[in-house]
Formats: C-alpha cells, sequence, structure tokens
C-alpha cells in the first residue's frame, strides 16, 4: 500500500488542495500568488467568454451524446446476441472503431464528413440528401461528434452484451409460456434485469462526457485549419465556440492566458460536476465496490 | 429491439402457429436479424475503408470527390514515415506506453491485492479513495502538477512527468485488477500459507499465475491509454518536437500538410495499426477486461 499512499498524497491530495488554494489567488506562475478572495469565480461566471458556452455544450453532449451511445450501445449489444451466422465477426468488426486512438478517428471523421471532398457526404447525396457542413457548421459539430462517439460504442456493446447473456433464460421461457410478446419481454424482463448497467453506462457516459477533451478540441482545430505545433492561438471552439468543452476551458485559462487562478477555479467546477455523478453511481450501485464488504 | 419485434409480427407466440409457419417466422427472423447486423456492420467498418482508399490515393485525386484511387500509391506510406520527426514520435510513444505500461503493473498488482484479499482498518476508505482519484478529471490537478513537475523539477518537454506517476499505482489498474483478484478463492492463498510461503511466495507463486487474464487486461488499458493520450503530451511536451507522441505529433502532422489527405490518412492508418495488430492477439484479454469493468462490479 505504501508506494501508492506516496502516489495519493503527491498526485491527488496535494495539487487537489492547491488547486483549490489557487483558485482563490491571482497567479500567473512567474510571481507568487497573491490572494484575490472570489475574484476569479465572479470572472469566471459573469465575464470570461468561453464558460458558459463550454456549460451549455457539456448539457448538450450529456442528454445527447450520451443517450445515444446508451441507445445504440444496448441495440449493438442486443443484435449481437441474435446474431446466429459469424457472430464472432460481428462483434469484432463492431468493437474494432473503439480501439481507434481518438486523434487518428477524429482527423478520419472531420475527413471523411468533409463536405466538399468527404465519402460521408458522395454517400449521402447518393440517396439524395443534402450533407450540411459538419465540423465547419456550429449546428452540425456537436451532432457530428455525437456520430463519432457512437461509431465508438463497441465497449459499452460488450458490456451490455454480457449483461444481456445473464439474464436468466428461464423468465423469458416462463413469459413466452405466459403468451408476452417479444417487447413485453424486453419490457418486463430484459430491462429490469440490466438496469444497473444502464445505470453504469450512463454515469460513466455523463463523467466522459464532462472530461471531454481530444476528439473536440481536434476536431475544431483541423476543420479551422490551424497549423499545429507549440504555442499556437486558435478560435478556441470552432466553430463559433459549439465545440468548447470544460477542460478546454481550464487549458484555455491556464496554458494559454496563464491566468492559473482562474483555471483552478473552472477545474473545480469540473470536479465538483464530476464527483457528484460519481457519488450518484456508488450510492445507487454499491455494486462497483463489490463483494467483499 | 426492432429485431424482436419483427420476429412476433410474423409468427405471434399467442397463436401457437402450425410448424411451417413457424419455420417461415425463424426465416425471417433470422433475415432481419443479419441484414440489420450488415447495415451496422458497413457503419462501424466503412470509416476504415475510406480511411484506406483515400490514404493510396495521389495528391491530386484525393482533393476531389472520388472514392476508388485510380493508382495505387502505396509509396504515400514510406513518404510518411520518412517525414522528418515520425520516427521520433514512435519511439516517444513505445517508450511512454511500453516503460508507462510496465511501471503500472508493477507497483498497481500489490495494491490490488492488498485491497482484495487483507483485512485491514482503513481498507473501505482506500477503496473509495482509489475510486475517487479514478474518477478525478486529469484537468483539475494539472495545474499544480505542471508547477511542480516544469516549474521545481524542470522537466518540461520531456515525458517524464506522465511516465514517473505511473510508478505509484494507477488508480483504474488498481480497481480493476482488485476486482479480478475477489474472484480468487481465499482457499488458494491459505493454503500456500499453511504449506509455509510468506507474503511475496504467496503474491508471486500463487496469486500472480491465477491473476494473468486480469493482468494482461489491466496492461492493454495502460498501454492503449498512453498510445492514445493527447492531454497529457499537450500539457508537458508542445513545446519540444522531440518529445512529442503519435497522438500530437499526428495533429500538427495534419497542419503541416494541410492540404494532403492522402498523406494524413496514411499517417492515421499507421497510427491507428498497431492497435488494432495489439487487439487481435489479445482479444481476450481486452474484452474480458471491458466487461470486467462494467458488469462483475
Amino acid at each position: 500500500m505504501s508506494p501508492w499512499l506516496i502516489g495519493f498524497a503527491l498526485f491527488f491530495a496535494y495539487p487537489l488542495l492547491s488547486t483549490v488554494y489557487f483558485s482563490f489567488t491571482k497567479y500567473d506562475g512567474f510571481r507568487p500568488p497573491v490572494p484575490s478572495g472570489l475574484h476569479n469565480w465572479t470572472y469566471l461566471f459573469t465575464d470570461y467568454p468561453l464558460f458558459w458556452p463550454a456549460m451549455r455544450n457539456t448539457l448538450w453532449l450529456v442528454v445527447v451524446m450520451v443517450g445515444c451511445r446508451v441507445v445504440f450501445g444496448l441495440g449493438t449489444g442486443l443484435l449481437i446476441t441474435k446474431i446466429k451466422t459469424a457472430p464472432g465477426l460481428f462483434r469484432t468488426l463492431f468493437y474494432l472503431p473503439y480501439l481507434a486512438p481518438p486523434v487518428a478517428a477524429t482527423l478520419a471523421f472531420v475527413f471523411l464528413l468533409n463536405p466538399g471532398t468527404g465519402p460521408a457526404g458522395v454517400l449521402l447525396e447518393g440517396v439524395g440528401l443534402h450533407s450540411p457542413g459538419w465540423f465547419t457548421d456550429a449546428d452540425w459539430s456537436k451532432p457530428a461528434l455525437t456520430v463519432l462517439a457512437v461509431w465508438g460504442v463497441g465497449d459499452l456493446m460488450v458490456i451490455f452484451m454480457a449483461a444481456l447473456l445473464d439474464v436468466p433464460k428461464e423468465q423469458y421461457e416462463a413469459a413466452e409460456l405466459d403468451g408476452a410478446g417479444a417487447w413485453a419481454r424486453f419490457r418486463h424482463i430484459t430491462l429490469p434485469n440490466i438496469s444497473p448497467i444502464i445505470l453504469f453506462a450512463v454515469v460513466t457516459g455523463v463523467i466522459q462526457a464532462m472530461q471531454y477533451y481530444t476528439q473536440p478540441l481536434v476536431a475544431g482545430k483541423v476543420a479551422a485549419g490551424v497549423i499545429g505545433g507549440s504555442g499556437e492561438q486558435f478560435e478556441p471552439g470552432y466553430p463559433d465556440k459549439s465545440t468548447l468543452t470544460l477542460p478546454q476551458v481550464v487549458y484555455n485559462l491556464g496554458f494559454q492566458r496563464f491566468d492559473y487562478g482562474a483555471a483552478c477555479a473552472a477545474a473545480l467546477v469540473l470536479f465538483a460536476l464530476s464527483m457528484a455523478f460519481t457519488a450518484l453511481l456508488m450510492r445507487r450501485r454499491g455494486g462497483l465496490i463489490g463483494s467483499g464488504d | 429491439m426492432a429485431v424482436t419485434t419483427t420476429a412476433t409480427g410474423t409468427a405471434p407466440a399467442r397463436t401457437a402457429p402450425a410448424p411451417p409457419r413457424r419455420a417461415r417466422g425463424a426465416l425471417v427472423h433470422w433475415v432481419a436479424v443479419h441484414s440489420l447486423g450488415v447495415a451496422a456492420a458497413l457503419f462501424f467498418v466503412l470509416p476504415f475503408v475510406f480511411l484506406f482508399l483515400t490514404s493510396v490515393m495521389d495528391d491530386r485525386q484525393a482533393l476531389t470527390r472520388d472514392l476508388w484511387p485510380h493508382t495505387w500509391q502505396w509509396g504515400n506510406y514510406s513518404r510518411v514515415w520518412h517525414t522528418p520527426g515520425f520516427l521520433t514520435w514512435w519511439r516517444n510513444t513505445l517508450l511512454y506506453a511500453g516503460v508507462g505500461t510496465l511501471l503500472t503493473v508493477v507497483s498497481s498488482v500489490p495494491v490490488a491485492y492488498a485491497l482484495a484479499k487483507f483485512r485491514f482498518r482503513g481498507r473501505r476508505l482506500s477503496l473509495l479513495l482509489v475510486i475517487a482519484m479514478m474518477m478525478l478529471p486529469p484537468q483539475v490537478v494539472v495545474i499544480p502538477m505542471y508547477l511542480f513537475w516544469a516549474g521545481q523539477l524542470d522537466l518540461s518537454g520531456t515525458l517524464w512527468p506522465l511516465i514517473i506517476p505511473m510508478a505509484f499505482g494507477d488508480a483504474f489498474s488498481v480497481f480493476l485488477l482488485r476486482q479480478f483478484l475477489l474472484t480468487i478463492p481465499d482457499e488458494y492463498l491459505d493454503a500456500a500459507r499453511v504449506d509455509g510461503c510468506g507474503e511475496l511466495r504467496t503474491l508471486l507463486r500463487v496469486v500472480l499465475p491465477m491473476a494473468r487474464p486480469g493482468i494482461a487486461a489491466v496492461a492493454l488499458f495502460q498501454f492503449f491509454y498512453a498510445w492514445n493520450d493527447y492531454f497529457g503530451p499537450q500539457i508537458y511536451a508542445s513545446d519540444n518536437p522531440a518529445a512529442w507522441t503519435l497522438s500530437y505529433g499526428l495533429e500538427s502532422f495534419k497542419g503541416a500538410h494541410h492540404t494532403n489527405w492522402n498523406l494524413t490518412m496514411a499517417a492515421t492508418v499507421l497510427v491507428m495499426a498497431p492497435v488494432i495488430v495489439l487487439f487481435f492477439f489479445a482479444q481476450k484479454a481486452f474484452v474480458e477486461g471491458v466487461t470486467l469493468t462494467g458488469v462483475k462490479g
């Protein structure tokens, strides 16, 4: 335990307390921190132009992106349990996108959905649909990120598949004898049996959405045509702040504006939201801690 | 859901259909399920296909709307491979992922073992702290950590601030391993102790061999985490291109070749390939690990 305790103190307790302290100071990393009361907090909530767009985007992602991922995860999980021909092949194909490194997957999707030359546009127009600007249109950038997130739903698929296979067969047989149709069986047997897993998927999804960073940042930068590299300035959340998330706010305040105090305040907002959902996860599902306690 | 409703739509269970009708219902069910499966498979696989096709187009065709390459430019891959920096990014990524994974496994196994198999005061609290740490967004502590590593230890421009902490046990790995170790019956450990094994010997000779699938899953997760990490290298290595990793370098690669989608897609394929190859070798461990995070809790 002891090396872990050192690690815990060094990489969790000490920095967390420092973050709290810095959030009440004016601090640029060069001069020592100067206490500034609630200034960072009022600045963040009232004057800093990126904070509320980031909060609104997070809310959007929590509702739509997490919702879509859970529905598609459950749908593909169900589908996989019904496929009788080459189930292993289908499962592998469904699972592979989850493994694609986020930067690579995001780059690929910016290209695929690129309205000018992207294959997705060609396919959509082939069936008579008009392809929107996706990553260059503020109304479509979050739906585009949602498509990317749903593409990588393989982890949830596997978790749901395992849960679905654990539902006792006798319950289905009994219900069928009672004349329950497929929907009734799903509603009254499948759903109650897997509800802990649905809750798990929702809550971990919400925590991921709070921390959503690489994909929206890379999508915004690449779609805006920013030349990568060190210290570059770019329009945060391109297009029109639509891909901004809270972690980007922390990065922008801390590492681009060198306003460490305000960055720490933003980090604590992220912390409070994440811990609230973690608490929900642990309270509603003691199972996370598992047997032996 | 759609699948099951289609099936009963054809053969309602309530009416106890005659055998031929049931057979036809089963066929319709099979066709419905598998066409839905193929449609889903296309959604999951087509991006890879287009990605690959674009990666072998010539520079001019990559700017058109064509889907199929006129000529197969396999040379794109060697052009990417010989781009200045690309090999360095590979080396750095392997260093980060390889050393980091090794350190994580060595440091996390004893902690997980203690949490799973020992009764000590504060055990429950320790476990709660592990879970809290696991859920902590990296951005929450990044500013003090950055000031510590870059300011006080002057390690900015290297990957060490990302690698060294892994020697102190990674929270997610501890949690996952503990869940796995819980499934090993205590009787094995008791038997080893009765036979006169010390704690260390019991851990090395009895627990480790039985925990191999769990350790494999943790190692894979950690390797993928480091391979995919963007935020860490962005914070600590962005001002020194010699310390960039593939994830961080790939994005800048797009910036430097902003009109060359074919080269960008070839680079993307080269970054994805190792992950996918590794998956095919370690499929079972990986899927077990994912399941363990969600189901066996």
